[in-house]
């Protein structure tokens, strides 16, 4: 199950500089693990301590909020392409 | 670079949520530590010290009058923005059963007939400032004829997106200045998303995301001007349309900046928000009792407010509560109602978010939740040329006559026949 992860500029410092990284992972809670594992300190900044997504980023799958979709319960298809997006714009 | 800012009364920015500094850049979100809405710091002593009543009666009659309240170093891009009328509106009030009520009309701000003016001329003067020459937005239509019309008297090159079914007028209020126009196939919160994305890569200033902690506070001068029109008074209670939820906060805080720097004596003011019932994601949370935003897909003729993920939700929120006021959402019936009611009461042609103000208006009114007595101001912020599609198959049509005098005769029987069937029906 390996998905496609893009990385705001303000998480590649975690990242190595890297915009887009491949993952192994069957749901978005399985694929914050993963980045936590690849990258020590990445789940910390994007998550509070109760493990919950920050609630000024989206993450979408394939373009869709997770919030439409089942959270971070939402699961994850090989080929799937997620994005994290700070939430603070527009308007 | 904060310590060579002379002009200017600001020194940086700061998270709203936990408050770590950032230098003034463009920038709009907590990237150290919590990816949070990002605020101007200002130095309110230096502002108190500049300004008074006399030095802003004395300045141009444009939101650039309060220039010490805004975000730039240098000259603004000063195109007549602002300093709209606000009208004392008695047979609208009649109609509501108020006693004191007022329209600040932006549908008629300068230079695209709309309040995004205000927001827009504040980013674009910053966006110089920053060095940039490429200029973007995510729009519902409104901000895209505004940054595209400001930018081109700038001089800047502009890039602009919109959702690909906005209405006519608002396409081509935008191609008609010659931006580059990305027409999105989906809704605004997809729009905005992709715009975040090319934000990141490619360098350009886009007002309302990486500019728009500046951005945003053009709209406190929508607070500033209705002080200063009601005698330097605040109103005791606004009506204002809640999109992203920004306008709204930002009325607030200009109502509170000018208290805090003695320009005003303090007084309670609610806060009363307007939104779609097709896209209510903030009145929905309101009438739950929660504090956090479940998002929603837009469906409304009000496109212009139709945001299904709005940043500053939970910020309105937080200032309808803590100012005994109400958010309210209306159906896409009871805009054009409003609409028309605007129109006939007041000769104001508003589009649909200015519909969706005046029929929240009416049903706070019905609800006892605004008193007659409240000097209340409701706010327009568009203009209703733009959006002729949402009131098209809802108004009359003209009586197609002979150039003589028995055509007009009879047509104007007609005409009187109708309108009495009209009074009828209204009782």
């Amino acid at each position: 199950m390996a998905v496609q992860v893009l990385i705001p500029p303000a998480l590649q410092t975690l990242t190595s500089g890297e915009a887009s990284v491949s993952l192994e992972a069957n749901s978005i809670d399985g694929l914050l693990a993963a980045l936590e594992e690849r990258f020590p300190g990445f789940g910390g900044r994007i998550c509070d301590e109760s493990g919950k997504l920050r609630r000024f980023l989206n993450l979408y799958v394939n373009s869709e909020d997770i919030r439409f979709l089942d959270n971070q319960a939402t699961a994850l298809a090989d080929g799937d392409e997620v994005s994290i997006v700070p939430a603070v714009a527009g308007g | 670079m904060t310590a060579t800012l002379s002009r200017s009364t600001f020194s940086g920015l700061r998270c709203k949520e936990c408050g770590h500094p950032y230098p003034a850049g463009a920038r709009h979100v907590c990237e150290d530590v919590c990816f949070g809405p990002l605020e101007v710091v200002y130095d309110y002593e230096a502002i108190r010290s500049r300004v008074s009543r006399a030095t802003i009666e004395a300045g141009p009659v444009s939101i650039w009058r309060y220039r010490e309240f805004l975000p730039i170093e240098a000259d603004p891009i000063d195109v007549g923005t602002g300093f709209t009328p606000l009208l004392r509106a008695n047979r609208l009030a009649r109609r509501l059963g108020l006693n004191n009520l007022y329209i600040k009309n932006d549908g008629v701000n300068m230079p695209t007939l709309s309040f995004k003016d205000r927001v827009v001329s504040v980013a674009l003067s910053r966006a110089r400032e920053l060095g940039f020459s490429t200029v973007s937005c995510a729009s519902t239509g409104n901000l895209a004829n505004s940054t595209a019309a400001i930018a081109a008297h700038a001089g800047l090159e502009c890039c602009v997106f919109i959702p690909s079914d906005l209405e006519l007028g608002k396409v081509l209020g935008t191609l008609i200045y010659n931006p580059t126009v990305m027409a999105v196939k989906g809704n605004y919160d997809q729009v905005n998303r992709l715009c975040s994305e090319v934000a990141n890569t490619h360098g350009w200033g886009f007002v309302n995301i990486n500019l728009r902690p500046y951005y945003s506070e053009g709209s406190k001068t929508l607070g500033y001007e209705v002080i200063e029109q009601l005698g330097w008074q605040l109103p005791d209670h606004v009506v204002a349309p809640l999109a992203s939820g920004s306008l709204f906060t930002k009325i607030h805080k200009g109502f509170q900046e000018f208290v805090k720097v003695g320009l005003v004596d303090e007084k309670p003011v609610r806060f009363s928000g307007a939104q779609a019932e097709g896209c209510s994601p903030i009145a929905q949370a309101f009438a739950e009792g929660r504090d956090f935003i479940t998002p929603v897909k837009p469906n409304t003729i009000a496109k212009s407010i139709a945001i299904g993920n709005p940043a500053d939700g939970p910020y309105a929120i937080d200032i309808a509560n803590r100012t005994g006021g109400s958010i309210a959402a209306v159906s896409d019936a009871e805009i054009i109602a409003g609409i028309q009611l605007l129109a006939e009461t007041e000769g104001i042609f508003t589009e649909t978010a200015g519909g969706t103000t005046i029929a929240v208006l009416k049903k706070l009114v019905e609800q006892g939740k605004i008193d007659p007595s409240e000097t209340t101001v409701a706010y327009i912020t568009g203009n209703g040329l733009k959006t002729t599609e949402a009131v098209a198959s809802a108004i009359g049509e003209p009586f197609l006559i002979e150039a003589q005098l028995d055509s007009f005769n009879s047509a104007w029987d007609r005409a009187q026949s109708l309108h009495r069937a009209t009074w009828e029906t209204v009782g």
